[in-house]
This record gives C-alpha cells, sequence and structure tokens, in this order.
C-alpha cells in the first residue's frame, strides 16, 4: 500500500493506481480532458499536469504509477502555469461556438477557461477551419473545429463497443477525426460518445437545439428498455421528457447504456397517445365509475373464467397490489415476456422488460400453454391486465374474451379492444422498484409530473424554469397526463370488492411487500438507495465508485455551483 | 439620520405661527406661486400628440435585431432567458440549413415580467437583443403583453443609433 502526499495531505493508495485516480477519490480535483474512468490511459491532452518532487518535469497525474512516498503538488504554480500554458494552446484554434454549442454549460473545456486559464486570448491570427456538421452515422453528428483530439471517442469504439471505425487523419493544426472509408460509426452503442467527449465536437441527432442544459431538470431513474436497467437520467423541460443519459453505476452499467433504451424509451411518454383518464367503452367517464365497472365484472364471472395478466413493464408495486387483487378472485395469474433478439456482450439483454426478476419474486409465473389454451376457447370470459402491449405483440387475441380490462399508459391495439381503461402513468411518472435480470434491485422517480404528481411537492428536481413559472407563463404549460400508479389503480379496484388497503405512497406498498414475500426481505427505498440493491438470496457485494461523484454531476446543479463560484469570485 | 430629506419628513407638530394661522395670506402666497409658474416655459407636453424621442442610451422595450436579409441576428443561445431576472425570456432554438446552424423557431418575451434592465442586450453574444427607444406598451389582454418574433424583429436600420452607441460604450472600456 503505496502512501502518497498530494498537496500536503497524505493519502494510502491501493498498488497500480495513478495519481489521477488517488486524488478524485480524495476529493482532489484534477483537470483532465483524455482520461475517463472506463476507458485506457492516452496522455495525450497533457491537462492533468501536476508536479512530482524527484521529477524534474511536470508529469501527467493520468499516466503517473503512485510509488511509496511520493509526493504531488497539483496547484503550486509550476503546475497552475503548465495548465493555463495548455488551455490556452487548446484554444488557440477552437471556434467560439459557445452560443450555438449544445455542450455549453456542461462542456469541461468551457469550465476549465473560466477556472484554468487566463481568461485572454494572444492569438492574433485566422483560426483554422475544419469542417462541421458531419454525420458520422445515424446518431451522431461531428464538429471538427471543436474537437480536442482527446482520442476518447475512438478508445470507446475500440475497447468498449467493438466497432473501431473512428480514427485520427493529418497532423498539427489540421488534425481531425474520420471514420476509415466505407464505414459508419451505427453501433449500439454509438451515443455514449456524445456523453463522454469533454467538448461539444460530438452532439446527437436526435437532441440537438432542443434546450440548454441548464433549462433542464435531471431525474435520476432506471432504463425501462430491457432487462438491465442501465441507470439514467432524464432530462426534462416544460414537462417535456427532451433526452436520456447514463448514470454511472458500476453494478449494473458502467458509465453506459444503449441507443435503443436512449432513443425508444421516452417518446411513447410524450406521445400524442396517451392514455389520460379513464375511459368505458371509450367513452371517457370518472375513474370511479370505470373502477366500479371493473369490480362488478369481477363479481359477475366465476373465479375460473377470469385471467389476471400481471406485467414486466410495470414495477414490483404495481404487481404487487395487482396480485392482492387477483388472488381474492381467481387462480389464473401470469404474464407475457417479451424478447427480442439476443443478449449481447455489453449491456443488452434478449428480454425487453425491465422488470421480469420481480415478477418472479413475487411468484408470479408466465402462462404455460394450457393456459393460453384456454385463453384461445373461450373458456376464460374476462381478462383483467395491467400495462402491457401483448396484442400488438401478437402473443394473445382477445377475440374470445366477453370482458377486458387493463391498465395502459398509452393506446395500442390492445386497448383498442378494451372494455375499460384505467389511466396508468409510464415509467417516468412513477415511483417503484425494478428488479434486473441479476437480481438488483432499483428505484425508479418520478421525471415527468402528471396532475397527480406535481414537481414541487413531489421533490421532483426543479429547473429554474421549473421552480419559478407561473400559470400566465407559455413555458409551463406542458402537458400534465391524468394517470395513477398502477397499484393505486389496482387498490381502487380492491376497494370496490370490498377489501381494506389504504397505502398512501408507493414506498409504503414495498414496505408491506418486502414484509410479506420472502425474496424482497430486508429491501427499503433506503438500502436501495440510487445505485441499487441485490435482492435477498443474490450474494452480490455492491461496488461503490468514487468516479460517481465527478462524472454524475447533475449538469443542473454543475450549473448552479459553477455560477456560485463566480458569485464568490467577484 | 443625516440623510433624511426634509421633503419627506416635515416636523411633526410644528407649531403654526399667528401669520400662518390667520389662513388667508398663506392662500395667496400659494396662488402667487402659481401665477408666476404661468409666465414660465412649459415643461409638460401635449402626449400623444406631442411625442418625445428618447435618446440612444435610453432603455425602452427589448428587440431583436433583423438584418437586411430579413433574418434575425439571433443564434437561440439563450444566454439573455437565462440572464434575465424576472425570466421574461423564452428562446426556442431549432436548427437551421444556414452557416450558423441554430436559430430561435420561438422568441417569446412577456412584456409584463421585463423590468427593461438591459442585461439581456448585455450579455448577448451577437448583438442581436438591443433595447429600443419604444415605451410605449398598452395590453388590453394577459395575451397581449407576450410579444413573439413578429413584434420583436425590428430591421438594423431603425436601430441604427442604439447599435452605435452600444458601439461606442464598449470602445470606451
Ligand atoms: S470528438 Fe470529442 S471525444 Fe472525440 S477526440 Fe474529439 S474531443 Fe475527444
Ligand atoms: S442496455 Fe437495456 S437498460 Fe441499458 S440502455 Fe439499453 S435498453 Fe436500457
Ligand atoms: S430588459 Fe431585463 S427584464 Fe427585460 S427582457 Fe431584458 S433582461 Fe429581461
Ligand atoms: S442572447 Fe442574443 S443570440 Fe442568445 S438567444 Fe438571446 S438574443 Fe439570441
Ligand atoms: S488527462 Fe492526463 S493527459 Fe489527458
Amino acid at each position: 500500500m503505496p502512501k502518497v502526499t498530494i498537496d500536503g495531505k497524505e493519502f494510502e493508495a491501493r498498488d497500480g493506481q495513478s495519481v489521477i485516480q488517488v486524488a478524485l477519490e480524495n476529493g482532489i480535483d484534477i483537470p483532465h480532458f483524455c482520461w475517463h474512468p472506463g476507458l485506457t490511459v492516452a496522455g495525450n491532452c497533457r491537462m492533468c499536469l501536476v508536479d512530482v518532487e524527484k521529477i524534474p518535469k511536470l508529469s501527467i497525474a493520468c499516466a503517473t504509477t503512485v510509488s511509496d512516498g511520493m509526493v504531488v503538488h497539483t496547484q503550486n504554480e509550476k503546475a497552475l502555469k503548465a495548465r493555463e500554458d495548455v488551455m490556452e494552446f487548446l484554444l488557440i484554434n477552437h471556434p467560439l461556438d459557445c452560443p450555438i454549442c449544445d455542450e455549453a454549460g456542461q462542456c469541461k473545456l468551457q469550465d476549465y477557461a473560466f477556472s484554468h486559464s487566463r481568461g485572454v486570448s494572444r492569438f492574433e491570427e485566422e483560426k483554422v477551419h475544419k469542417e462541421k456538421r458531419v454525420p458520422f452515422g445515424p446518431t451522431v453528428l461531428f464538429d471538427a473545429e471543436r474537437c480536442i483530439s482527446c482520442s476518447r471517442c475512438i478508445r470507446f469504439g475500440e475497447e468498449i463497443a467493438e466497432q473501431p471505425v473512428l480514427t485520427f487523419i493529418q497532423r498539427g493544426d489540421q488534425v481531425t477525426i474520420e471514420p476509415y472509408p466505407g464505414t459508419v460509426l451505427d453501433n449500439p452503442y454509438s451515443m455514449n460518445v456524445i456523453d463522454i467527449c469533454p467538448v461539444g465536437a460530438l452532439t446527437s441527432r436526435d437532441f440537438r437545439f432542443k434546450a440548454r442544459p441548464w433549462d433542464m431538470s435531471f431525474t435520476e431513474t432506471v432504463c425501462p428498455h430491457c432487462a438491465r436497467g442501465c441507470n439514467i437520467r432524464v432530462g426534462t423541460r416544460d414537462n417535456q421528457i427532451l433526452r436520456l443519459e447514463p448514470r454511472p453505476n458500476p453494478n449494473v452499467n458502467d458509465f453506459w447504456m444503449c441507443d435503443m433504451g436512449r432513443l425508444e424509451s421516452y417518446p411513447p411518454v410524450n406521445a400524442e397517445t396517451r392514455i389520460s383518464g379513464a375511459f368505458l367503452h371509450h367513452k371517457k367517464v370518472s375513474l370511479d365509475d370505470a373502477v366500479q365497472a371493473i369490480a362488478n365484472a369481477l363479481k359477475k364471472y366465476r373465479p375460473e373464467e377470469i385471467a389476471f395478466i400481471a406485467s414486466p413493464y410495470a414495477s414490483v408495486e404495481d404487481n404487487f397490489a395487482f396480485l392482492e387483487v387477483a388472488k381474492s378472485k381467481s387462480k389464473i395469474v401470469g404474464y407475457f415476456s417479451h424478447h427480442a433478439g439476443e443478449n449481447d456482450k455489453l449491456l443488452i439483454r434478449a428480454d425487453r422488460t425491465p422488470n421480469a426478476y420481480g415478477l418472479k419474486i413475487l411468484g408470479i409465473n408466465e402462462f404455460d400453454s394450457t393456459i393460453k389454451e384456454s385463453l384461445k376457447t373461450g373458456k376464460i370470459k374476462m381478462i383483467y391486465a395491467l400495462e402491457d402491449d401483448f396484442v400488438s405483440q401478437g402473443v394473445l387475441s382477445l377475440d374470445k374474451i366477453e370482458f377486458f380490462a387493463c391498465h395502459a399508459t398509452n393506446e395500442s391495439k390492445t386497448t383498442e379492444r378494451a372494455d375499460v381503461i384505467l389511466p396508468a402513468a409510464s415509467w417516468a411518472e412513477k415511483e417503484g422498484v425494478f428488479v434486473n435480470f441479476e437480481g438488483w434491485a432499483q428505484r425508479l422517480n418520478p421525471a415527468v409530473e402528471t396532475t397527480h404528481h406535481v414537481r414541487g411537492l413531489d421533490h421532483m428536481n426543479q429547473s429554474r424554469l421549473d421552480r419559478f413559472a407561473s400559470k400566465f407563463d407559455r413555458w409551463a404549460q406542458g402537458r400534465k397526463i391524468d394517470a395513477l400508479e398502477s397499484w393505486q389503480l389496482a387498490e381502487m379496484v380492491g376497494i370496490h370488492l370490498g377489501m381494506k388497503t389504504n397505502h398512501l405512497y408507493t414506498e409504503d406498498v414495498f414496505e408491506k411487500a418486502s414484509s410479506s414475500v420472502a425474496g424482497l426481505a430486508g429491501l427499503s427505498y433506503e438500502k436501495i438507495g440510487s445505485l441499487g440493491h441485490p435482492v435477498a438470496g443474490i450474494g452480490k457485494e455492491i461496488k461503490m465508485s468514487f468516479y460517481r461523484e465527478v462524472y454524475q454531476q447533475n449538469t443542473q446543479d454543475h450549473a448552479e455551483i459553477l455560477e456560485m463560484d463566480i458569485h464568490a469570485e467577484a | 439620520m443625516q440623510y433624511r430629506s426634509k421633503y419627506n419628513n416635515p416636523k411633526p407638530n410644528r407649531k403654526l405661527s399667528l401669520w400662518e394661522k390667520l389662513y388667508l395670506p398663506e392662500i395667496a402666497r400659494g396662488l402667487l406661486t402659481t401665477i408666476k409658474h404661468l409666465f414660465r416655459p412649459k415643461f409638460t407636453r401635449q402626449y400623444p400628440e406631442e411625442r418625445w424621442e428618447a435618446p440612444a442610451a435610453f432603455r425602452g422595450r427589448p428587440v431583436l435585431v433583423m438584418e437586411e436579409n430579413g433574418q434575425e441576428r439571433c443564434v437561440a443561445c439563450g444566454l439573455c432567458s437565462r440572464v434575465c431576472p424576472p425570466l421574461a425570456i423564452e428562446v426556442q432554438a431549432s436548427e437551421t440549413d444556414l452557416l450558423k446552424e441554430r436559430y430561435p423557431v420561438r422568441f417569446e418575451i412577456n412584456m409584463i415580467r421585463c423590468i427593461f434592465c438591459g442585461f439581456c442586450e448585455e450579455v448577448c453574444p451577437e448583438e442581436a437583443i438591443v433595447m429600443s427607444k419604444d415605451y410605449e406598451l398598452v395590453y388590453r389582454k394577459y395575451d397581449d403583453a407576450i410579444y413573439g418574433k413578429d413584434k420583436l424583429l425590428t430591421p438594423k436600420k431603425d436601430l441604427k443609433d442604439r447599435l452605435e452607441y452600444l458601439r461606442e460604450m464598449r470602445n470606451k472600456t
């Protein structure tokens, strides 16, 4: 265990760690561009220069391995001067693009220009001009002028996505990045290069210019698009989801997420097809009437004529409350799983539902063939289902069903056929727990307001715009769906059937579930926290990562912290 | 306390002198003041027939500069919206094929929120939003007070005074 002294304080390091790792681990920020905790060390930006005693020249902190007794200065005159010079060098040909650049507000170069540069340019010659808006592939645009040649994107392609298509060409001030002739950047993880690019050289074709980071509210939650459950942040403005970005979690997704999850899971939440309010025979009715209709039907049919379909898209709480209702009525409870493609090496799972493991824990199994058969033959006359579009996915037809009630977030082939539709909050509008395929329980947090979830009251993250909007401001008129979390709807049906359930919060439902279901024993919202927690019986250790602190900082807080710094200096 | 103005703070309960108590002489004194002003030059004007042309330094309602080709200068960076203390400005950016890549599809200033501080003009990196000489702001409905691009875009030639003034000020520092 080497002992290192950084800026006068002694720290214990692990063998083989680099100076930058030890520093960041202990809360000392060494500015850096090319180093990324998820990639190999390149050491080409020179921003992380520090002064190591007994080494005549400055060393780069990212490629200097610590040794016992090493004394490092990150803040002495020599190191500060070197950083200023590196910044000046990087800014020589950097365009004055901040006003039109999507990275502005979360850009390392911009931040360091505040904190580590002399503040004025001595360069009077004309800047080198290069190509702008070059498509690298279907998802990513490249701006050659803004690139600082850190090679993070190249290393990501080589080491993580295993699609090494990008490379440097030319040299000196002409250097730029190009895909090899005849290739495009189109791997399933391509958009991660946008997140790791420390500047705005790589921008998202999907997001471009939709909003400034400081105008968005960011919410930490979980991707609902496959059984991995990557940790994500949801960026909203005016109650619309504008983008998703990965949130580091060494236990689940490291620093990454896939393009499919990033691009496909949010449009349904914003879509025009959302179900808002309850429907009875496709006419809007009060929620109470709709719930009453379901309860009446549940009373009308005999238990063996009723099937309950749970959903791997819904949370543990939703399914738990639904199961309570189901158990009181019928023995036929199950769910349909939805698979597509293959598991890949990195993240994507063939199981395209986020909570199949959660259903397993609750004791809900996939429907077997006899039940599937009886659903077809008309033996079963009534179905009550949680949000799941099994009709479009072709696993079930409802032709022989007399009464079909469902919870739904969006209009679909399934709701087309429904006698009663109850409006369910989508994954982005609710609290809850998803358990991923490895048994890792993770929490969902509401990012989008419904008429029942109010940003200010429900501790949802608020951007400045959200905080100070009045009802007269046009920038605050975003749509709010009239929908409830599925467990609330299920409990309402239960109450109409004479059950005694009166949970107030989603957390209460989870508490009840964890006290009665063996697989959830010992879990609580607090314990699951933002990193997740393995469910009972999964002997996994929780990996903590200090890089979360550095790499997870909310862009919105980030803007505010920076602003406070500037005010403090002034 | 020495800053207390004599106008704002007349001594309370001052004892009136006999002369003042007589009342009529004070009326005469007041009338005399009025009559004196009859013969002095006027400093009011017959608004709205007679209008006042504001100097270049005046901070009237903020407007967007429109180039000769009819395009706005604004690149929808959102800095004015960020700096605006009462959150009066809303900018929605979008992509254009023009060289500058980015433009505002929607640009609205809520003139009821605006406090005419001029911060938006000061922060704008493109000199795209400037304070005009327009001080005549009347609305009947709340919605009328939200000015969109149609009302904000002003030809550059009409803003010559202000643009020159800004340049002059910048060169001074
Ligand atoms: S595009 Fe971004 S990530 Fe890639 S080398 Fe340039 S600055 Fe680095
Ligand atoms: S791998 Fe799965 S959980 Fe992760 S982002 Fe993609 S779809 Fe979402
Ligand atoms: S003048 Fe001040 S208050 Fe009015 S729009 Fe500009 S920044 Fe906002
Ligand atoms: S600061 Fe200037 S360029 Fe930026 S949005 Fe406002 S008016 Fe447009
Ligand atoms: S971070 Fe060390 S050289 Fe780039």
